[in-house]
């Protein structure tokens, strides 16, 4: 099954009717989200209206953090059995996880305005984010750094690997830095309590992701298969 | 064994003879260093207090701006081909070019610490435990940069990727070095800094020659 | 006596297949030359033999046993000689070649086999001469000494003569030739006629394929639906 010519065509027809699929889902369940999540749900009695923030926040922190698990284990695959959509997977998750982290970024910043009365503190939840932004752009540095496209998977795939046993490490040296640095008035969110009318729109909202992600990477692999023949057509015309 | 030494040996023999890439890590050290009372002012309680952060990431820096050569030339010589044809597994080939590389930056970055101590006015508590983690910290940062370091082989703009690649991995030794100091300043215990630095450096100890032998396979391919 | 071969060798470079289905075999005494066109892929069968190169498909064996079974193995018992000559500038003739002839033979007697290995190529004379100050054809043959001061059985020369005259050319010819006459082989890609009695040779524009994509394989059979251009792709012969 795990073959060096593994079949993109029989890949692509099976996929394609996928697509509109996962567009169609991204939108309803989205849309329903944010409708429960910005009008359906109470304000929080502590934090007030800014609590709809998490419906975007945290579903995205929990992207980010899943594309890159998903990266590594798709790397580790394109590594072990020369799967060419494996990697193809990898390198396809890679902007869309950066783009989910930093919405995360983006979003726990807004966040944090009116809650720590500034944009950026160095929270552990935020720095270890940060740090995860970094390896994306690392990641997507690299494979974009050599002129034969199959030499950047594979540099690439090694990095993310790399990368996926260090983040426990940094997340760890992130936590224990920051309990020294404490800032002063860090509110803890979510929590086990949280209401059930909260809860629907963040589920929601992280399922409409999810969909999101995998329309998007299955637009992006087509690509990269298409983009892969037309190069091979290239070449063709080079050889004569 | 003998081939690691013979590798260790030769890789130190190229780095005498060029002596000044050595001196000249050791230079940008200091240098990095000096800037820091330029920009936050010469208060010396400032200096102190921030003395420990500054020489850890002017260490860090440092070792990054050495890693890129670590096997540029000899991929470029066609050396690192027949180092892994040498019927030595790789993963030797890159602990003793880790080790040469330690030993030409790491090491000589250590002594010229007690220097930079003295500029930055570090709380002579705080001295010893700098040392020691400095000891500790930059054979991993090594080891580190070794797997990034042959990641970029053959790339565009060598450089500037490896530091995009290796910083943030670099981020939880400059956590605990720093810490261990400041702890040992504050007349607290650092037996726990210490231990997870020695901790991070037992875990790349294998890991990375093992990427960095993987790394380097894909880059001769 | 030894044997050295592979089967059904597939080789992928940048996304294109450069040879395919190629077989060869190799016995002590014997060489092979390989001859083609540029991009015909004589360098990457020279790297796939050595190991640094990895077949996309079909296997080496050595004595009938797999070599990527034993991948270090292997590289013990072969020289590998590519465009590059290994020749570090600060470093002495001499040092350049003990380090490698203690790697690769052992440290005792080393220093020995390195001034005979200079000796019979005719540069004794640069011993104790930094790498920096060798011309193009020198380095070619330290890089050359350098195989013969560590003995191994199989021999992979990319273009050994390039830059070479002709007495050096005949030097090499000569120390083949014993290699070969004590039961070692050779397989050598070159330009220039080269004096290799009863040497096999293997046009590998024989083996070149039309580019295609990694993504379209042999097996492909719901090809013709999709992308009717490839439908006689797997049986077509470049040149």
């Amino acid at each position: 099954m795990f073959h060096r010519f593994a079949n993109p065509n029989r890949f692509l027809r099976l996929t394609r009717p996928l697509v509109p699929w996962a567009a169609g889902l991204t939108i309803v369940l989205i849309g329903a989200g944010l409708y429960l999540g910005l009008f359906a749900s109470p304000a929080d009695y502590q934090q007030g209206e800014t609590v709809r923030i998490m419906y975007v926040h945290v579903p995205s922190a929990w992207m980010a953090m899943f594309c890159y698990s998903g990266m590594a284990i798709a790397a580790a695959i394109g590594m072990i059995w020369k799967h060419p959509l494996a990697d193809l997977t990898a390198k396809a998750s890679a902007p869309v996880g950066a783009a989910f982290c930093f919405l995360a970024l983006f979003t726990g910043s807004l966040w944090g305005k009116p809650m720590w009365g500034t944009y950026w503190v160095w929270d552990a939840r935020l720095t270890s984010m940060l740090v995860l932004f970094f390896l994306y752009l690392g990641y997507m540095a690299l494979i974009n750094a050599f002129d034969d496209p199959e030499r950047g998977i594979r540099a690439a795939s090694i990095l993310v690997l790399v990368g996926a046993i260090n983040v426990p490490i940094i997340k760890f040296s992130v936590d224990w830095w920051n309990t020294l640095h404490q800032p002063a008035s860090v509110v803890k969110m979510g929590g086990p309590s949280i209401d059930p009318s909260m809860l629907w729109p963040l589920l929601l909202m992280a399922l409409g992701f999810t969909t999101y992600y995998i329309w998007v990477i299955l637009v992006r692999i087509h690509t990269e298969i298409l983009d892969s023949k037309i190069r091979a057509i290239r070449m063709r015309q080079v050889q004569g | 064994m003998a081939g690691l030494l013979l590798i260790l040996k030769r890789d130190l023999s190229l780095a005498m003879r060029q002596g000044v890439d050595s001196m000249m890590v050791v230079m940008f050290f200091v240098l990095a260093c000096v800037l820091f009372p330029f920009g936050v002012g010469p208060e010396p309680n400032i200096l102190a207090r921030i003395a420990a952060g500054v020489i850890w990431v002017a260490a860090l820096l440092a070792s990054m701006l050495s890693m890129e050569r670590l096997f540029q030339t000899d991929y470029e010589d066609g050396s690192l081909e027949l180092l892994t044809l040498s019927s030595l597994p790789l993963e030797l080939v890159v602990m003793a070019k880790v080790a040469a590389h330690w030993l030409t930056t790491g090491l000589p970055l250590i002594i010229a610490t007690p220097l930079l101590a003295i500029l930055m006015n570090l709380d002579p508590q705080g001295f010893w435990i700098l040392i020691l983690a400095l000891a500790l910290g930059t054979p991993t940062l090594s080891l580190v940069g070794a797997v990034g370091a042959a990641l970029i082989l053959g790339s565009r703009r060598g450089g500037v990727l490896l530091s995009l690649l290796i910083l943030p991995l670099y981020i939880p030794v400059l956590i605990f070095g720093v810490s261990a100091v400041d702890a040992a300043v504050g007349g607290y215990p650092v037996q726990a800094q210490l231990l997870v630095l020695g901790g991070i450096f037992l875990g790349a100890l294998p890991l990375c020659p093992w990427a960095g032998g993987a790394a380097l396979r894909q880059a001769l391919e | 006596m030894a044997v050295f071969s592979g089967e059904t060798l597939l080789c992928i470079r940048g996304e294109r297949t450069v040879f395919a289905d190629l077989d060869f075999r190799l016995e002590s005494g014997g060489a092979l030359v390989l001859v083609g066109p540029n991009g015909s892929g004589k360098s990457s069968l020279l790297r796939v033999m050595a190991g640094l190169l990895r077949a996309a498909d079909g296997a080496l064996s050595w004595d009938g046993e797999p070599v990527a079974d034993d991948p270090e193995g292997h590289a013990g018992r072969l020289h590998y000689v590519g465009h590059l000559d290994a020749v570090k500038p600060v470093m002495s003739v001499f040092e350049n070649l003990v380090f490698w002839a203690r790697l690769r033979g052992g440290t005792a007697g080393a220093e020995d086999r390195v001034a005979q290995a200079l000796a019979t190529l005719g540069i004794g004379h640069l011993l104790d001469v930094p790498g920096r100050y060798l011309s193009a054809g020198q380095k070619r043959r330290v890089n050359l000494a350098r195989v013969l001061a560590a003995p191994a059985p199989l021999w992979l020369l990319d273009e050994p003569t390039t830059a070479l005259d002709r007495d050096a050319i005949q030097a090499i010819e000569a120390t083949i030739a014993h290699h070969r006459q004590g039961g070692g082989m050779v397989v050598i890609s070159t330009h220039a006629d080269m004096d290799l009695p009863a040497a096999d040779v293997l046009d590998l524009a024989r083996f070149t394929r039309r580019p295609r994509s990694v993504f379209q394989g042999q097996e492909d059979e719901d090809m013709d639906d999709e992308d009717p251009d490839d439908a006689d792709m797997p049986a077509r012969e470049a040149g």
